[in-house]
């Protein structure tokens, strides 16, 4: 709908005639303080720990200097193949974070297109109280908000009275680390097929296992803080969205749910492949929760590659290893984007979809 | 939220690293750095000296340890005529890695001993064990604490040792009195059951090594022998120690503390929720919240192998970078004499790391002397490079002891520790 209203943009503008002339070296010099800014700040550092990476530095001096020599893929090796502690290190905090990942973005899309939706509709009295209210975890400090929840989720805490009123036994959620899938099929060390083999030094029974309560409480923290965030994201786009287009489905008799479904999603495409985006990218970099709140315990299952890698490089003076753990995340992050721009590109619709649109004959069926 | 990355926080280390190249013009300031021993061989370099002011980075405990130690440097100044200013930090490794990477660390820093290892072998820190003139004062216990590859690298500044601490109120309820205090397991076990009554445990203690480490040492354990070359985490000892332990959280008298909702062992005795635990001298300061608590403190019983406890340190680091050794050895060797730590005990809490000073603070702290008493049979924790990966791994895995196999956990240890243990 919107992509054949505008014309591509003139290519190779600077050759175009005499009158431009110039213009490139004025517009090299309007940007160079942000070049050498991002130089100095971003690619000049990200080179260095890359170097870091596949060098020996110890983290005394510089590395650049004499003494600190190239090692070839050995950091890398430590945390992948070597299968020692590091190993299973690495394997625990992709695991954690890999649950964590497939639990918070999904929720927290779902969540803030809900909520924006809701407080966009025309009826809703108050609306900015109601959007100031889902957006105000947004602007708190992750910090506060992590404390915060540690008092929530303590054994004595608020939740676990809130849940013993409806005569359920809360957990001791933060120092609690069986996996909650693992916990729902009624715990267990599992066949031995699942128990025997392994990846990453975690055996496939504890890749299976889910986040553990400790990690399910940040979960939800995680959800409850960003869905404000990007339910501004979808109330900007919905606005976008032309009245006139559901009108139309009013008249061709949709109800409310297929005009969500079939006018107003496909319009949000970009900003859901935005939202999704900028979520995966924090859910695989989730630090500063970790850091203040549960420092990777209960049993490892909350520490996550991100701060595995500065405990690596900060505490254990592994600065290779932490490099090495860092420059696998951006791999990581990279691949998952690569993927999920793939999902969800344009494509021409499919025969099968386009009956949908088409005034049918047989009795309607559920969405496809 | 997501900004403080993993990568950034590397850059930004990278990034110091560079200003500092551009700065100095290349090398000047590393090339000296690796004169000075990598990896501490044999006799320290000579220490260097010259009129700069000396920085001194604490990990504060709070507002009494950053006063008490503040003052006695400013004294120290004044009288010696070096300036020197205390910096208290908020993340002491950070800060000292930042420090370092920069080749400006602070010139004296407290330094815990699981960090030494990892410092002294890239060549951060300056050995001057051997220059302390007061160096047969300190207990060998804790001189062996931090000795790294034969070399003894800085003076200990204060310590701590682990004992059993009852609860008087609960002691007596229970019909118990000081004749029933108990001195070996199997008593132990007995008066933890009769302890243990509705929500309140007989014995309640963190879920980690450096608590459950005591019965492994009382049963003659250790996880790295103590010349630190061997790993010895699956001993019959260790797992005799184990079992002992899981036995009795299966029997409902010793939990952990958070299997009763509280953040450690402390928290739990502060609350009733267990009547006895296993804590340093630390807890006293704790015990102010619970003004209605009288607790006792006695040493822990002995186990099938005598009397054992673990001992906590922490020791005067000084940087192989800082350009006033000679002046920064001076402060150190003011800030460890008897008196000068029997003011920081008096000021917040430690025991003085000189045998000199033993019995004035016994006099003065008549209820904690079970804590120095320890000092005589305590064990220090491994310090070999990497061992606090293998403990951290050790604790997530003490954490399902109660329902865990003792030999499998500690077997899973000892190939840990054999990978870092040369």
């Amino acid at each position: 709908m919107t992509t054949t209203v505008a014309p591509a943009p003139p290519r190779g503008r600077s050759r175009t005639g005499s009158i431009h002339r110039g213009e490139g070296t004025a517009g090299w010099l309007f940007v160079l303080p942000i070049v050498v800014i991002l130089g100095i700040f971003l690619f000049i550092p990200v080179l260095m720990a890359l170097w870091v990476s596949f060098s020996d530095w110890t983290g005394r001096g510089s590395p650049l200097a004499g003494n600190v020599r190239f090692v070839g893929l050995d950091n890398y090796a430590k945390i992948t193949t070597a299968g020692g502690l590091q190993t299973r290190d690495f394997g625990i905090a992709l695991r954690n974070n890999a649950w964590y990942v497939v639990l918070v973005v999904p929720l927290q899309t779902a969540l803030s297109l809900l909520l924006a939706v809701l407080v966009s509709r025309r009826m809703l009295r108050a609306r900015g109280f109601f959007r100031t209210a889902f957006y105000f975890p947004s602007v708190t400090s992750s910090v506060a908000i992590t404390v915060l929840w540690m008092f929530l989720f303590s054994f004595a805490g608020p939740v676990n009275q809130l849940l013993s009123w409806v005569g359920l036994h809360g957990p001791n959620w933060f120092q609690d680390p069986r996996g909650i899938l693992n916990l729902a099929l009624g715990g267990g060390s599992g066949p031995a097929w699942l128990a025997d083999g392994q990846f990453l030094g975690v055996s496939w029974w504890d890749w299976l296992a889910g986040p553990s309560i400790a990690m399910f409480a940040l979960i939800l923290m995680a959800v409850f803080t960003t869905s404000g965030t990007f339910m501004l994201l979808f109330i900007a786009a919905l606005q976008n969205v032309g009245y006139e287009l559901t009108e139309a489905g009013m008249m061709d008799g949709a109800s409310g749910w297929q005009r969500f479904w079939r006018i107003t999603l496909p319009q949000l495409r970009p900003t859901l492949f935005t939202v999704i985006t900028l979520g995966l990218i924090g859910c695989w970099q989730v630090f500063d929760q970790i850091y203040t709140g549960t420092q990777g315990g209960p049993g490892k299952t909350t520490v996550t590659p991100a701060y595995l890698s500065y405990t690596a490089a900060f505490t254990q003076q592994e600065w290779g290893q932490g490099a090495a753990i860092a420059f696998i995340l951006f791999l990581i992050i990279i691949v998952f984007t690569i993927f999920q721009r793939w999902v969800l590109r344009e494509r021409t619709v499919s025969r099968r979809r386009m009956r949908a649109y088409l005034p049918r004959t047989t009795p309607k069926k559920g969405r496809p | 939220m997501r900004r403080h990355t993993a990568v950034t926080a590397l850059g930004a280390v990278g990034l110091v690293g560079a200003t500092v190249i551009a700065l100095t013009g290349c090398g000047s300031g590393f090339d000296e750095g690796d004169n000075t021993g990598t990896g501490g061989t044999g006799s320290p370099a000579a220490l260097t000296s010259s009129d700069d002011a000396l920085t001194v980075m604490i990990g504060s405990s709070g507002d009494a340890e950053t006063k008490a130690v503040q003052d006695a440097v400013a004294a120290w100044s004044k009288s010696s005529g070096t300036k020197a200013s205390v910096v208290a930090a908020t993340d002491l490794n950070q800060q000292l890695s930042q420090g370092f990477a920069a080749g400006s660390p602070p010139d004296l820093f407290y330094l815990s001993t699981d960090q030494l290892a990892g410092y002294a072998s890239n060549g951060s820190l300056q050995a001057y064990g051997d220059q302390l003139k007061n160096k047969d004062d300190f207990y060998p216990s804790l001189v062996k604490n931090f000795t790294y590859d034969g070399t003894f690298y800085c003076a200990p500044k204060d310590f701590s040792t682990l004992q059993l601490v009852i609860n008087e109120g609960l002691w007596q309820k229970a019909g118990l009195s000081d004749s029933d205090i108990p001195t070996t397991w199997d008593q132990l076990a007995e008066v933890a059951k009769k302890l243990t009554s509705g929500k309140t445990k007989g014995l309640v203690f963190s879920g980690e090594y450096a608590r459950l480490g005591v019965f492994m040492a009382q049963a003659g354990g250790r996880l790295v022998s103590e010349d630190g070359t061997k790993a010895e985490a699956d001993s019959d000892a260790n797992v005799q120690a184990l079992s002992y332990v899981q036995q009795h959280m299966k029997d409902g008298t010793f939990a952990y503390a958070s299997d009763v909702g509280a953040g450690w062992g402390g928290e739990a005795f502060g609350k009733q929720l267990g009547a006895m635990t296993i804590e340093g001298n630390w807890l006293t300061g704790a015990m102010g919240d619970y003004p209605d608590v009288k607790y006792k403190v006695v040493e822990l019983p002995a186990g099938p192998a005598g009397k054992g406890t673990l001992q906590f340190t922490n020791c005067w680091g000084m940087a192989a970078d800082s350009p006033n050794q000679q002046a920064a050895l001076d402060l150190v060797q003011y800030l460890t004499t008897s008196d000068q730590q029997l003011a920081f005990s008096k000021a917040f809490g430690p025991m003085p790391s000189v045998q000199s000073a033993a019995d004035t603070w016994k006099n003065d702290n008549p209820d904690l002397v079970p804590f120095l008493t320890g000092a005589d049979y305590a064990q220090g924790v491994p310090t070999n490079k990497g061992a606090a990966d293998v403990i951290s791994d050790f604790n997530s895995q003490l954490e399902s002891l109660k329902t865990g196999d003792p030999k499998k956990i500690l077997a899973s240890v000892q190939q840990n520790l054999e990978a870092i243990v040369k």
